[in-house]
């Protein structure tokens, strides 16, 4: 049998990710057997810092009676004597049954899953993707709403940030109206909007979160990062104008829900966390059953 | 019947070869990036001749590429049809044309073009080759899903 990699949410179909979702329900449910993965091995391989992606993995696989192993940072492991990345999975691949990886060149899981022998999959590569994520938050919007004809806004830097540019892709499979909001310079990629709107997306672009906050369903708020600008004056200065406040949320829709794929700094005000729109935390915790039902697909 | 004045110069420029293969009809200033995606270098032991910017009564102008006692395959003459897809290839053997084939675009080509992304994984020291897919809108970098729309050439290896 072929061996099934996740690298990219452009892989999936509006089908596979619908049984994607309603697999990770019925997960979320407590309807899945405790011991599916027992005597699996997960490695994770991180070369880059997270803490929700890898903790929810190894949380998923623990919760399916298997375990993880890890190579703690890049210093302690071979990436740091020169091994490539393929040696280093081909090496893996002899020690776990499947591999997860976050790595900060773009394409990186692409080039794992060619060489390892084992599952991959994709948990970050640079500005690329990252389907577990994509997955979560559509997850979450779904508890909410069904994913269609509905208005969503990205905010925030949606040129670097990989969780917009997966999101976009996967929401471009479904009916949705598509408004950016983001500071000059850190705009969508031209190519992907221009993808996107060959796929029939509407995007609709703003600069004022003002006009558009009571015109959509959801918010999907990325963080802009201070290395992005020149100094800490021209940071702040730009990242006040991305600021959700609760005065901001007094035009929302009832049913607005707010998504921000964490860490947060200072793109939510922290009083909007007791307001019902603000569903975050509850988007972080859903990384659990997602990541179960992709272990699932992929080990099983 | 009378050579026009364009094919007098072509004759001309460029002498008749005895075994090899001509590739004729090249985009008018391809020649040498031709020469480049076919690997042929100076180091090589062909014998090389190259016309550029000849008249053509078709294109206007037009380069041609004439190897000596090298025939070149199929596949390594698609790769030439990204920068020049209305190149002709003829085979020539004992002074005569023995095949004469179009080029037809490939679907996939690896190794020739570097992906511009600099922060692809395709321009690190991992033991692979570029690789992009051709698709009507540009060419799609297999590894990190960028897309060169223009200026192909500048990225060729």
């Amino acid at each position: 049998m072929e061996t099934q990699h996740l690298i990219s949410i452009r892989d999936f179909d509006r089908d596979e990710i619908d049984k994607t979702l309603d697999h990770a329900r019925q997960v979320d449910e407590g309807k899945y057997d405790k011991n599916a993965l027992h005597g699996k091995i997960l490695a994770t391989l991180f070369f880059e810092p997270s803490t929700r992606t890898r903790m929810s993995f190894e949380s998923a696989m623990a919760r399916l009676g298997g375990t993880s192993l890890s190579v703690g940072s890049v210093e302690a492991c071979s990436i740091a004597k020169g091994e490539t990345l393929a040696d280093t999975v081909r090496v893996v691949s002899g020690y776990a049954d499947a591999i997860v990886i976050r790595h900060p060149k773009e394409g990186a899981a692409r080039l794992a899953a060619e060489f390892a022998t084992v599952p991959v999959i994709n948990a970050g590569d640079g500005a690329g993707q990252h389907p577990s994520q994509t997955l979560l938050d559509l997850y979450t919007i779904r508890q909410s709403m069904p994913i269609d004809n509905i208005d969503i806004a990205l905010v925030g830097d949606l040129r670097y940030g990989r969780t917009a540019h997966s999101l976009a892709s996967a929401l471009s499979l479904y009916d949705t109206r598509f408004h950016t909001i983001s500071p000059k310079g850190l705009e969508l990629p031209a190519a992907l909007a221009a993808e996107l709107s060959d796929k029939g997306m509407e995007i609709i672009e703003h600069d004022d979160l003002n006009d558009v906050i009571g015109n959509v369903d959801v918010l999907y708020v990325t963080r802009i990062q201070r290395e992005r600008f020149p100094d800490s004056a021209s940071y702040f200065n730009v990242a006040s104008n991305y600021r959700i406040t609760p005065e901001l949320l007094k035009g929302a829709r009832k049913h607005l829900i707010i998504l921000h794929p964490l860490p947060r700094v200072d793109e939510i005000d922290p009083r909007v966390d007791e307001l019902p729109f603000a569903r975050y935390f509850e988007q972080s915790r859903n990384g659990v059953p997602i990541r179960m039902a992709m272990l699932m697909r992929v080990m099983q | 019947m009378k050579k026009t004045e364009a094919e007098e110069n072509e004759r001309l420029l460029v002498r008749r070869i005895k075994n090899g293969t001509v590739i004729d009809h090249i985009h008018g200033g391809e020649a040498l990036n031709v020469v480049k995606i076919l690997g042929i270098t100076g180091t090589t032991q062909e014998a090389l001749s190259i016309a550029t910017n000849v008249p053509s009564r078709n294109m206007g102008c037009k380069d041609i590429v004439k190897l000596t006692n090298r025939e070149l395959s199929k596949e390594e003459v698609d790769r030439i049809a990204l920068i020049s897809p209305r190149a002709t290839i003829n085979i020539i053997r004992n002074f005569k044309v023995c095949e004469k084939k179009g080029v037809e675009i490939p679907t996939l080509i690896e190794g020739i073009v570097r992906c511009p992304n600099p922060g692809c994984i395709s321009n690190t020291n991992e033991p692979i080759q570029s690789k992009f897919k051709v698709l009507p809108k540009g060419l799609y970098c297999h590894y990190c899903d960028w897309v060169i729309t223009k200026d192909l050439t500048s990225y060729i290896i």
